[in-house]
């Protein structure tokens, strides 16, 4: 038991501190720009002229419809591909050359962590948008005509009326997504990030104690999802209507 | 009748859902600060109408003027800017809920007029009072009776100084105890001059206020006419005769 604990404090716990680190530089912008997402892509999916519809919802079929694995494969290592290929194209490289863009392909080459965020944030998104879709559907109609009859435009209902409540109706399905991402983020592993699972499986396979390392690395994740339902609590607190508060009995 | 003295003319207004038209070429005017209402029974049309007035609900055909200016409903400036002048009270309110009773005042006066907040604020204070909530500003609509709130959406309405006023069955969700305070309000702007065409099925109120009875029915405005010639005792009107239903309904001989 002494030997497991002093394992535990000298050799797993230092290194997933790293990896706790790395899993939040990943999740926290993940979780916010998938939000961001999911809210534009949502309301375009309601509200958006028919072909902007159709594109939202291919989008959200194709995000939720693929294994986000084969997602971050496509970001980092399919990505540096299609920048390979057009430095290839040598009548694109001239026109480029031309209009001092020639890096331009360049961008195209993420880093591990920018593969991973942009990965986690779009698959993030086409979840989200399905619950700001319910909350935006929720909105009686009646409230639209009200502020149409003000003489608000399509927009200004939309941004002022429908969608303030729309995204509180929103939040705790929301919240269940951010939740879901802290703990699919051990999926950037597989594109070299050494976040929480990637320190430690790394520990486990130099260790051959398998047992203490992926117990510990459990509560991590148990303590930031804690922390992040702590967080989603109180902002739906602070966003709580009169009429509209939830019940905790 | 002075030309300048219509504020509002509705011409051939026409809607059908599928193949079954709501409402068949309603044709009136209205001069400034009149008080027009439109009767009939559930279905026949009133709320179409009034959605159609100020294109909440497109109508198929018809046009309309307001103030003699005849509104092109394909302009969204000019469609806003129309809406603006028009005001609507709806049966079930619509307040927005995640505004208080002040800020639901003045919103469009901030959003859509650009009205400095401050002096938004100064005037939707001033229309709540107007209606006697001026206690009420801070309260939600799910902490208003609804009678409040109905009083809270005609102030919304009122604070952006229309110059006709749409009411559909202002009091038909309310409970009876609370339409007299919005009754009141009603009557003190049929007073005070303001333009205002009601669907209502409140005969015994609007009948002294009115200036014209419209009655509706299966679309189609059937009749119309000063509320003494359609609910005279001797006339034989349809209005009087679906009056005298309502009334005896009601358990109600005041009309």
């Amino acid at each position: 038991m002494d030997d497991t604990w002093s394992f535990v404090t000298t050799q797993v716990i230092p290194g997933l501190n790293l990896g706790f680190w790395a899993t939040v530089q990943l999740a926290v912008p993940s979780a916010l720009f998938g939000l961001f997402a999911g809210i534009v892509v949502g309301v375009l999916r309601v509200y958006g002229p028919r072909p902007v519809q159709r594109l939202a919802n291919g989008y959200v079929s194709l995000f939720r419809g693929t294994p986000l694995v084969v997602q971050l494969f496509c970001w980092y290592f399919g990505l540096p591909q299609i920048c390979l290929f057009i430095e290839g194209l040598p009548s694109v490289m001239a026109v480029l050359n031309v209009l001092h863009l020639a890096w331009m392909p360049r961008l195209l080459v993420l880093s591990p962590m920018g593969s991973a965020i942009l990965g986690f944030a779009m698959c993030s998104g086409a979840y989200h948008s399905e619950y700001v879709r319910g909350g935006l559907l929720s909105i009686r109609i009646g409230q639209i005509k009200a502020a149409q009859a003000l003489g608000m435009s399509p927009w200004q209902t939309v941004r002022h009326v429908v969608l303030p409540q729309a995204v509180r109706r929103a939040l705790p399905g929301c919240g269940n997504e951010i939740v879901y991402l802290i703990k699919y983020s051990s999926l950037a592993s597989v594109v070299t990030v050494n976040e929480l699972t990637g320190m430690a499986r790394g520990i486990a396979k130099s260790t051959w104690r398998n047992t203490e390392v992926f117990f510990t690395v459990g509560l991590y994740y148990l303590l930031l999802v804690t922390l992040a339902t702590f967080i989603l609590g109180w902002v739906e607190d602070r966003l709580a209507l009169p009429g509209f508060e939830r019940r905790r009995e | 009748m002075n030309d300048s003295d219509i504020i509002l003319k509705v011409e051939g207004l026409s809607k059908a859902f599928g193949d079954k038209p709501v409402l068949q070429d309603a044709t009136f005017t209205q001069r400034r600060g009149t008080l027009k209402v439109l009767v009939g029974p559930s279905g026949g049309g009133k709320s179409t109408l009034l959605q159609c007035i100020n294109y909440l609900i497109p109508p198929d055909r018809g046009r309309v003027w307001l103030d003699g200016h005849q509104i092109n409903p394909k302009s969204r400036r000019e469609l806003s800017d129309y809406r603006q002048q028009v005001g609507m009270i709806f049966q079930d309110f619509n307040l927005f809920d995640h505004l208080n009773a002040l800020e639901n005042v003045r919103i469009a006066l901030v959003k859509v007029k650009g009205m400095d907040k401050r002096e938004a604020t100064a005037r939707a204070t001033q229309e709540l009072a107007r209606v006697g909530l001026g206690d009420k500003a801070d309260l939600y609509p799910a902490q208003l009776s609804g009678g409040q709130k109905q009083r809270v959406s005609i102030a919304r309405a009122l604070a952006m100084d229309p110059k006709v006023l749409l009411l559909d069955e202002p009091t038909s969700a309310l409970d009876p105890e609370l339409i007299g305070e919005v009754l009141t309000v009603i009557k003190d702007l049929a007073q005070a001059g303001m333009t205002m065409i009601m669907a209502t099925h409140q005969i015994s109120f609007s009948a002294p206020l009115a200036d014209e009875f419209l009655f509706m029915e299966q679309g189609r405005i059937v009749e119309h006419g000063s509320p003494a010639e359609l609910l005279g005792r001797d006339c034989c009107s349809r209005t009087q005769a679906f009056c005298a239903k309502l009334s005896e309904l009601a358990g109600d001989t005041g009309a």
